[in-house]
């Protein structure tokens, strides 16, 4: 297999990992502090504005990991300069 | 990859105009046009336009909003907190109209957003307690902490900066992608999805500025103090 080949199914299944490891872990903790705000929430109803602000924000917090690995999967399957660097080398 | 930065719409000389700087322009003179145009006839009576109406919710849901989460007047942080929100959001509303392509799904525009928060922190501290007392909040624990401290003052720039684009470009990204796929249904409603997350990444991005610039405005950090009601943030 050449190089271009090996970069290109190296940098899909990292890809692949990426946004699997990345997006498990979001999600677990999203869920984990979702279910707190709703519990609390039903024990204190009248502080709903609040409790629901923050997990709005904590959630968007916790996500931002799993959109750092959306975002490192999508370089590399879209922009890797690896691929660029040898595609160029190749061409020319 | 929907790369506004590269597709260059207007060139004049050495000067070059991106399709991220046009829609940029065209989400600014919408926004500017409309309150022109309301702010020309107000009217403090009972009797208003619904325009006026419109405006007067919006900017009196801000102020709420500020107040509760930073436990202060909201008058200074206004302008700045209020004008991020209403970008992003209405960039990413008129994400849904057929052409347009958000601004801050280019990492530019998001860095650019994030730069004015990381410039604004230390402006609005240094104004609220002066020079020295706003430094003196770098070494607050121990004065061992200061790396970290700046360190924490860069990485919450760059995250502000990736979530938002991350956001909004995996959102304009997913519809392309599933245009080619299953056109007619299935992007619809991503895009009423990506409205939703739209509106609420506006929200926490303007509410995490607010919350950077309380903590730098907070007198002690860490240490509860009573304001003019009495109450403790």
């Amino acid at each position: 297999m050449n190089d271009l080949g090996l970069i290109g199914m190296v940098s899909i299944i990292t890809a692949g990992i990426t946004v699997a490891v990345g997006s498990f872990g979001a999600a677990l903790g999203e869920g984990r502090a979702a279910a707190q705000g709703l519990a609390a929430i039903a024990q204190q109803p009248d502080e709903a504005n609040t409790i629901s602000r923050t997990l709005f924000v904590s959630l968007a917090i916790v996500e931002s990991s799993g959109i750092y690995s959306l975002v490192v999967s999508l370089i590399l399957i879209f922009a890797n300069p690896f691929w660029n660097r040898v595609a160029a080398q190749v061409s020319g | 990859m929907p790369n506004t930065d590269a597709v260059v719409v207007w060139r004049w000389g050495a000067y070059e105009v991106n399709a991220t700087i046009a829609y940029t322009w065209l989400v600014m003179g919408l926004l500017t046009g409309v309150s022109c145009l309301v702010t020309r006839r107000l009217s403090a009576s009972t009797r208003l336009t619904r325009w006026q109406n419109l405006l007067e919710v919006i900017v009196l849901a801000i102020r709420a909003q500020i107040r509760e989460v930073s436990q202060q007047e909201p008058g200074p942080y206004l302008p700045f907190v209020g004008t991020l929100f209403l970008f992003i959001a209405t960039s990413s509303i008129l994400g849904v109209v057929p052409g347009f392509v958000p601004p801050t799904a280019s990492l530019s525009t998001t860095v650019a957003l994030a730069l004015c928060v990381l410039v604004a922190v230390p402006l609005f501290g240094v104004a609220r307690q002066g020079v020295l007392r706003y430094l003196r909040t770098y070494l607050h624990p121990t004065p061992l902490m200061l790396p970290i401290n700046v360190m924490g003052e860069i990485s919450r720039t760059v995250a502000l900066a990736v979530r938002l684009y991350g956001n909004m470009m995996s959102g304009t990204m997913i519809v392309a992608i599933l245009i080619g796929i299953a056109p007619f249904f299935f992007p619809i409603v991503m895009q009423l999805f990506g409205l939703l997350t739209g509106l609420i990444q506006a929200y926490i991005f303007a509410v995490l500025a607010m919350v950077y610039i309380a903590a730098a405005t907070r007198a002690h950090p860490g240490k509860a103090h009573a304001d003019r009601d009495g109450r403790t943030p």
